[in-house]
């Protein structure tokens, strides 16, 4: 049977140049890179490498990147390690009202310890809107943090603009830029942001290894006590063969980014426009325009996606979706609950993103096997029945 | 999926007795679209057996196999028999739902269970009636 993997916002696969550049770390080189000997300086080397590689990818000093466990980890270290560190100014924190759960549930934390939070909103694209932003800062405020893009809806926010606004009243600006690093242009300097969140496993790298870049001169609170390894800001033994394997995603992301994107948003627009066209009542979630090159969400109206996840597993095909019975929480998307999408709506979220294994034919084999899945759910319907007997009842 | 139990993933694939019935009995729904999961029941009564049960499901794999496995439970019982019919009854002899799917999912008996009362209801208004 074909297969057809389209989860790449769940994890891209790694790839085999970024694997063979691991190997190594996992066997020979095995030293420990804070050892004084040549066991420790070949690691010690190695993580100096990849750390000018993650830095080149994002325009840093090799210096201001502190390699991390996951995206989470960058996250919850950027909330939490830049709003205590700030604690004396104020204890005022702002952030969007979709951002990850490693971003939001850190601010929640930070609101048990004293802090208050502002979640500005988002319109039906998923869009923070900057003067939101600037209405919610006030004199006690320490940190804002949005999401560069959304990766549930794709959608690519004007963190430029935002940026402006937070060097005007001086509040120190984090960006969770998990979903973009890697798969599109992302330049610290051009963002102007303070502090950026990334991941491995977003752009074909390994997982369980991330990295919080912090502008020099912003002060971070330690999330994790113990040695001085980076720079005494995340103490623990690194992870040697992960962040070997970050910085070669990294080397090549800049290399390839433009040719990524470019095959990438091909799939992306042909799902868009031909889903949409071959199936009724299913409607495009996130910016029509501004969004990641290689996602595509939609809605498919009447029917629950977990149901329609498990049928396109059948046919080979692996997707996801943000309805309540595909969380462990059981609760629909928060995102799209934001975007004003009713539950009923989001139960149908269906999400397709595509990595570099994927080509024309793996669009057109969805094409093919969607329709007759979604046809079958609804006839199983009774939100389907009940619209097609109001609609019979209306003529 | 590994999630599932084979037997859930039978009754997910090839669900038994999906449709509507005309004219029916009686008429039960449980749930809503906002938890995620929503289920309608249509039942024929002769003789205080339930002659015939039909569903409709919103919702995901568990919910459609829940649905699929009351139709076939409650097949010809008499109505005593049908109204015992419990969610627990019904996990049991779908090998098992996932601990987190067990309350939100599991509400395929309660749908039956109002179908009935549905019909006694309208038995009961019809007797009055004459």
């Amino acid at each position: 049977m074909k297969k057809v993997y389209l989860d790449n916002a769940s994890t891209t696969p790694l790839l085999p140049e970024v694997g063979d550049s691991m190997t190594p770390y996992l066997g020979e080189f095995f030293g420990n890179p804070s050892s004084l000997h040549d066991w420790g300086d070949v690691a010690r080397q190695a993580i100096d490498t990849a750390r000018s590689q993650v830095a080149a990818l994002i325009g840093a000093n090799p210096e201001e990147i502190i390699f991390t466990g996951s995206g989470t980890e960058s996250n919850n270290f950027a909330v939490k390690g830049l709003a205590l560190a700030q604690q004396s100014k104020g204890k005022h924190i702002v952030t969007s009202a979709i951002e990850h759960f490693s971003v939001l549930h850190s601010a929640r934390t930070l609101e048990k310890w004293g802090f208050e939070l502002t979640q500005v909103p988002v319109d039906k694209y998923g869009m923070v809107n900057p003067d939101d932003v600037r209405e919610s800062i006030r004199k006690d405020t320490v940190l804002v943090s949005i999401m560069h893009a959304n990766g549930e809806v794709g959608t690519i926010e004007p963190i430029k603009e935002i940026a402006r606004i937070t060097k005007e009243n001086k509040v120190v600006f984090h960006t969770d830029a998990i979903a973009t690093t890697g798969n599109i242009p992302v330049d610290v300097k051009d963002l102007g942001v303070d502090a950026l969140s990334l991941a491995g496993n977003q752009f074909y790298g390994p997982k369980g290894v991330g990295a919080l870049w912090v502008r020099r001169g912003v002060r971070i609170m330690p999330l994790l006590d113990g040695g001085i390894q980076e720079g005494g800001r995340r103490a623990g033994t690194e992870n040697v063969a992960a962040i070997v394997g970050l910085g070669k995603a990294a080397e090549l992301a800049k290399r390839d980014m433009s040719a990524r994107m470019k095959q990438l948003t091909q799939l992306r627009d042909r799902l868009i426009k031909e889903l949409p066209a071959q199936i009724e009542h299913v409607t495009v979630t996130g910016h029509p325009q501004n969004r990641l090159p290689h996602h595509a969400s939609f809605c498919v109206e009447f029917i629950e996606g977990e149901s329609m996840l498990m049928f396109l597993n059948m046919d080979g095909v692996a997707v996801s979706s943000g309805s309540a019975c595909t969380s462990r929480a059981l609760k629909a998307s928060h995102v799209l609950i934001a975007m004003g999408i009713s539950h009923e709506l989001a139960q149908g979220s269906l999400l397709c993103t595509f990595g570099l294994d994927n080509t024309i034919e793996d669009v057109d084999y969805v094409l093919k096997v969607l329709p007759p899945i979604v046809d079958r759910l609804r006839q199983m319907s009774p939100l389907y029945s009940k619209y097609l007997k109001a609609s019979k009842g209306g003529k | 999926m590994p999630i599932y139990s084979d037997k859930v993933m039978d009754h997910f694939m090839h669900p038994r007795n999906v449709g509507e019935i005309e004219n029916p009995d009686g008429v039960g729904e449980e749930g809503n679209p906002v938890c995620g999961d929503m289920m309608t029941f249509y039942i024929k009564v002769k003789d205080n057996r339930l002659e015939d049960v039909k569903f409709k499901t919103f919702g995901c794999g568990a919910a459609i196999a829940v649905s699929s496995m009351v139709s076939e439970m409650a097949m010809g019982k008499t109505l005593e028999e049908a109204l015992k019919i419990t969610p627990a009854a019904v996990a049991a002899q779908l090998e098992g739902l996932p601990k987190n799917k067990y309350h939100c999912s599991n509400l395929g008996a309660q749908a039956l269970h109002k179908a009935i009362e549905d019909y006694r209801s309208k038995k009961t208004q019809g007797e009055k009636k004459s």
